[in-house]
């Protein structure tokens, strides 16, 4: 039976992993290299890399730290942020990368999907939609959740998987940072209607709260975070233990 | 010294870091003369079947892999790669293998229930089947390993030497004497996969 994934989300700015990492084993809390490493021993099933540095020198140290990352890490790695063109793929492909995640790109030119399916197939493609609620209404954000589209998301994402997305991360801007559990309504809604993995993003403040996910949920395939994992609010060794436990299939 | 095939399909960068990580001496070549040199074999490959079987036949590499098999020559497909040994693909329409295993690779959609997803992807535990193959000598039954896959080899029980449940028994590893195929990926598959293919290194 495939085991339902826990997965870190790293962000990476110029290189350094920003939004404060605090691990007191780790030598450099901030080395993206250093940082995967430890995930990938203490257990997470994957990892995702986001970029969002801004300036192309900073892209450049990105690549770099991909590179060195995925030359030292053997498990799947996704990388997100300011994937806009094919061109994007091919660079971050190139240093190791194992699947790559779109978002306003996506939003600014849905065809990318479709190239890029026909390129990589679609197992490469994660579509990442940044999800609120507006006048009773899923809709879907772009620009990192600052910028409406007026696009209502289930439908948006249900196009998206048409056009070869392999797989979803959901983030529910509403739960994100609220640290009360997942959107489970949201997810619920998107999972009724693709038929390709979802990622449950934003919310999570404890491991009960990946428990409840995946058992009112089972449809859903993953589980996915950054900060609890980061402070280690959230034991990514213990979480799997508990999962077992509660009769989730978790690799352990 | 371990070649892992250029044919222009896929990414090799993990698959050989993965070779380095274990220590092993691993170069990427599509050269015939480098590949026949080499100790082992990899066959990677992701993608679709018949670019993949084109590009293997175009070139001729299909036919070096076919006679390096037949000299005894230890040759390891990892996952369309695994599924490129067999007779043929029924992944639309009908592509000839490399014949080097017995069976047919087919749609999982024909043997799984409806509401499994496809692609299989995901961290699923190795059943291992009849007498434990020497690549599994380091890890054991139920171990995890990282799958992504929408087509499966079937008809092919008697070199089956894993198997992964996913509402039905779809073959993970076969080998056939000196060839071996892995339908998951054991350069994604953490240290578990990295067992794995330091095993098939120490192979004799």
């Amino acid at each position: 039976m495939v085991t339902k994934r826990i997965i870190p989300c790293l962000d990476v700015k110029n290189g350094r992993v920003v939004k404060g990492v605090n691990f007191k084993s780790l030598a450099d809390v901030s080395s993206p290299v250093e940082l995967a490493k430890y995930y990938s021993s203490c257990g997470a099933d994957e990892l995702v890399f986001y970029d969002i540095t801004a300036s192309a020198e900073g892209r450049e140290l990105f690549t770099d730290i991909l590179t060195r990352t995925a030359k030292e890490v053997f498990i799947p790695l996704t990388v997100g942020g300011g994937i806009n063109m094919t061109a994007d793929f091919e660079r971050v492909l190139n240093c190791g990368a194992d699947k790559v995640s779109v978002n306003s790109g996506a939003i600014k030119n849905p065809d990318l999907i479709n190239e890029a399916a026909k390129l990589y197939g679609s197992q490469c493609v994660v579509l990442s939609a940044d999800v609120k609620r507006v006048g009773g209404q899923f809709q879907v954000f772009a620009k990192g959740g600052r910028e409406n589209t007026g696009m209502e998301a289930i439908s948006w994402i249900k196009r998206c998987v048409d056009m070869g997305a392999g797989e979803i991360v959901l983030n529910s801007i509403d739960t994100d940072g609220v640290k009360q559990g997942f959107d489970l309504e949201m997810l619920s809604a998107v999972c009724d209607a693709v038929s390709v993995p979802v990622i449950a993003s934003g919310g999570a403040g404890r491991k009960e709260d990946f428990i409840t996910l995946f058992k009112t949920l089972p449809k859903v395939d993953a589980g996915l975070a950054a900060s609890i994992f980061h402070f280690g609010e959230v034991d990514i060794k213990d979480l799997k233990n508990d999962m077992k436990k509660a009769g989730i299939p978790a690799r352990i | 010294m371990i070649v892992i095939v250029d044919y222009g399909v896929g990414n090799l960068f993990s698959l050989k870091s993965s070779f380095a990580a274990i220590g092993a001496d691993v170069i990427v070549s599509s050269e015939a003369e480098v590949i026949r040199s080499a100790d082992k074999i990899i066959l990677p490959g992701v993608g679709a079947f018949e670019d993949a079987a084109k590009k293997l036949s175009d070139s001729g590499l299909g036919d070096l892999l076919c006679s390096l098999a037949a000299e005894g020559k230890y040759i390891m497909g990892i996952c369309l790669g695994m599924q490129l040994l067999f007779e043929k693909s029924l992944e639309y329409g009908s592509h000839k293998g490399l014949g080097l295993i017995k069976g047919t690779v087919k749609p999982i959609a024909e043997v799984i229930p409806a509401d499994y997803k496809i692609p299989h992807i995901g961290w699923n535990g190795l059943k291992l089947k009849g007498e434990k193959s020497p690549i599994f000598s380091k890890i054991k039954e139920g171990d995890y390993v990282y799958f992504v896959h929408s087509f499966y080899a079937a008809e092919c029980e008697e070199n089956t030497i894993a198997t992964a449940e996913y509402g039905a028994e779809l073959t993970a590893a076969v080998q056939n004497n000196n060839v071996i195929g892995c339908q998951f990926h054991p350069e994604k598959s953490g240290e578990v996969g990295l067992k794995i293919l330091s095993a098939f290194c120490e192979l004799e």
